[in-house]
């Protein structure tokens, strides 16, 4: 390791030190890991509904969720595994939830698309496109008038830039001055509808202009890079209040959803496979391991890891029971 | 107790809710600075500031969800529709995030806000201004729906909204912000959610009816009186979590029921009581139970034909001399 120390020295400039690199790697694989398994559960027939698998835009959930603290909050759409355990969740309990048990996040009720975690402040997991937007200026509202310099970050695709309530959501947070940051991630699709099929301006980012809060456009697929612009974006929530709106330049490896094995029809087979030259986590592991911030070894233990650990959530999922058939009538109302 | 009316019930109601909980606050459209559009938020600026009293643009699913989202995080936020009529564009906030979050969390996420505003028939405001809102939102598991009938359950019940942990649904009329009663002053007075009053006892015929129409049953009442028949009134006070149990327990008295309700008829509120009323005092009753509904019609401009949207009270007095000729007893 020795003869890494000037290269090291280089890169903790940016903030790369090995356990940085070893946090973001050991992420973004566990996700990976956590989505395959989870596709295979799903053809399994364990795991029913929509799974709308995250492949490919690990690196938005996991750069973003580095420079957040425990006590910030994170809320996404349906396609928020990632989000999810990017912010600290318990994977055995995600799986669980997929699985539909007892032991799952929200006691099965939920599923895939609505997890959601109090103990790491995941707000869920919110599948009518668009409708998490005023939540998560919602949540920044309470912060804000509580006194407090938490901040809210709210994962969103591109479809939703379409809905009213994006706009207004971005209104009322430049307006108000909420410490929210809206971070689209563009992985360039609504299900079949490519982005210059329903958005007159395609450059995302610039709505956060009209609406004169900090905007601007990252590279999705590289970690280190959405860590630097959300880490900006957070600091100044924090500071001053301050709402930004990032757009994250994302491909999804998958289809829309399990039903939609490739994405075929809307997308060519050559754009997939060029896409996927940019996989994230394959560059970042080039990038730690180039200079020598990991070795092969410790990326091969990362792995190991991880395999393991989302070994133990397919078997946690799979021992953990039905949800009991009182459960259909509890939480519907808290009682007093 | 003081006498005011139920503009003034729901006022006070606020105040003292605010003064007791700081983290209750107020947010719609015109409620500061205007001091609402209906004034029941007059002078709620001048008292908490607008921290507390937060003024909106015109951007219903956006400060709905904002509401939503500050409820989740513990804040007791009460959400002013300017008219119900359009909480129809917040629909889905309220539908899917407030009624459901609890349920999808698994119990993790519970959503304490009130949504409040007048709702159903006001003075020739036409179609889109004069609906009667409660049907879109009782259908909902999740959802606590309120309709106030009188200043003091004004009071009492959005005091009791306001400290509930779950979404209510809490609507108002128009036509009732001038009427006057006895409030009582006494800032720990509170009517529990999801029981009905017994408004009139009577030995005949159970009608069941609230908001406008429980004034207009009254008024059938008085005259019904007269020709020896006994009407018993019951108001539901709490659309959902209904009081199934006050209004059988009525019913089984007076074995004929009538149910009154100012919006269009069909799968109605009317419809709702009717089934439970066959399904639980079905061997009680002595007549089929009658529904006195608004017409199937979208609410009308000119004066004459709204009048003959909303049932009248010789619409609700026939319906009352009809179950107690029928022949059962
Ligand atoms: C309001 C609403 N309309 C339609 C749908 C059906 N739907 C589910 S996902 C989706 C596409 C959304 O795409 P995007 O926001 O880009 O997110 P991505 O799937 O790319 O992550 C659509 C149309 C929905 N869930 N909600
Ligand atoms: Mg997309």
């Amino acid at each position: 390791m020795a003869k890494t120390m000037p290269e090291r020295k280089g890169h903790s400039a940016l903030g790369l030190d090995a356990e940085l690199a070893r946090r973001l790697l050991y992420t973004m694989l566990l996700i990976r890991r956590f989505e395959e398994k989870a596709a295979e559960a799903y053809t399994l027939g364990k795991v029913g509904g929509f799974l709308h698998l995250y492949i490919g835009q690990e690196a938005v959930a996991v750069g973003a969720s580095s420079v957040l603290r425990a006590d910030d909050y994170a809320i996404s759409a349906y396609r928020e595994h990632g989000h999810c355990l990017a912010k600290g969740a318990d994977p055995r309990r995600v799986m669980a939830e997929l699985f539909g048990r007892r032991d799952g996040l929200s006691k099965g009720k939920g599923g895939s698309m609505h997890l959601f975690d109090r103990s790491v402040n995941f707000l869920g997991g919110h599948a009518i496109v668009g409708s998490h937007l005023p939540l998560a200026a919602g949540a920044a509202f309470a912060i804000k008038y509580e006194g407090r310099d938490a901040v809210v970050v709210c994962y969103f695709g591109d479809g939703a830039v379409a809905q009213g309530e994006f706009h207004e959501s971005l209104n009322i947070a430049a307006l108000w001055k909420l410490p929210v940051i809206y971070l689209c991630e563009n992985n360039r699709y609504a299900m079949g509808t490519s982005t210059d099929r329903a958005l007159a301006q395609t450059e995302i980012w610039k709505f956060g202009q009209t609406y004169g809060i900090p905007s601007e456009k990252v590279d999705g697929m590289d970690v280190l890079a959405v860590r630097a612009v959300v880490g900006r974006a957070v600091a100044r929530a924090r500071q001053d209040k301050t709402p930004s709106l990032i757009e994250a330049d994302t491909y999804r490896f998958r289809g829309h959803s399990m039903r939609d094995p490739a994405g075929a029809v809307y997308r060519t087979k050559e754009e997939v496979e060029h896409e996927k030259e940019r996989d994230p986590i394959v560059m970042f592991r080039e990038r730690v391991l180039t200079p020598g911030i990991l070795t092969e070894a410790d990326v091969r233990a990362l792995e190991k890891d991880v395999n393991d650990r989302i070994d133990e959530a397919v078997a946690f999922a799979d021992a953990s029971p039905e949800p009991p058939d009182e459960w259909l009538f509890t939480d519907i109302y808290k009682e007093d | 107790m003081a006498v005011m009316t139920y503009r003034e019930a729901l006022n006070l109601a606020l105040r003292e809710e605010m003064r007791r909980d700081p983290s209750v606050f107020v947010m719609g459209e015109e409620v500061g600075l205007y001091e609402g559009a209906y004034k029941v938020t007059q002078g709620l600026l001048k008292e908490f500031g607008p921290k507390r009293v937060v003024d909106t643009p015109i951007a219903e699913s956006a400060f709905t969800g904002i509401g939503i989202g500050a409820a989740v995080l513990g804040l007791r936020p009460v959400v002013e529709m300017m008219t119900f009529n359009f909480a129809l564009l917040a629909l889905d906030q309220i539908v899917n995030s407030a009624a459901k979050m609890f349920y999808m969390s698994g119990g993790q996420y519970s959503v304490p806000i009130v949504i409040r505003g007048p709702g159903g028939p006001a003075a020739q405001l036409a179609a889109q201004h004069s609906q009667s809102m409660e049907v879109y939102f009782y259908h909902v598991p999740g959802l606590k729906v309120v309709r106030p009938t009188t200043p003091m359950d004004a009071k009492g019940l959005l005091k009791s909204a306001i400290r509930d942990d779950n979404p209510v649904i809490f609507i108002e009329a128009e036509t009732l912000y001038p009427v006057k009663g006895e409030v009582p002053e006494d800032p720990d007075f509170v009517i529990p959610l999801g029981q009905a009053i017994v408004r009139r006892e009577g030995t005949d015929v159970t009608v069941i009816a609230y908001m406008g129409m429980m004034y207009r049953a009254m008024e059938a009442a008085d005259e019904l009186a007269k020709e020896g028949i006994s009407v018993e009134l019951v108001d539901p006070r709490t659309l959902r979590p209904m009081d199934v149990e006050t209004i059988i327990g009525s019913v089984r008295k007076t074995h004929r029921a009538v149910v009154v309700e100012a919006g269009a008829g069909f799968a109605g509120m009317g419809s709702e009581i009717a089934a439970f009323v066959t399904e639980h005092a079905f061997d009680d009753l002595d007549a089929p139970v009658e529904r006195v509904t608004g017409a199937n019609a979208p609410m009308p401009y000119a004066r004459n034909l709204e009048k003959l949207k909303t049932p009248s009270k010789d619409k609700i007095a026939a319906a009352i001399r009809r179950v107690c000729n029928a022949n059962g007893s």
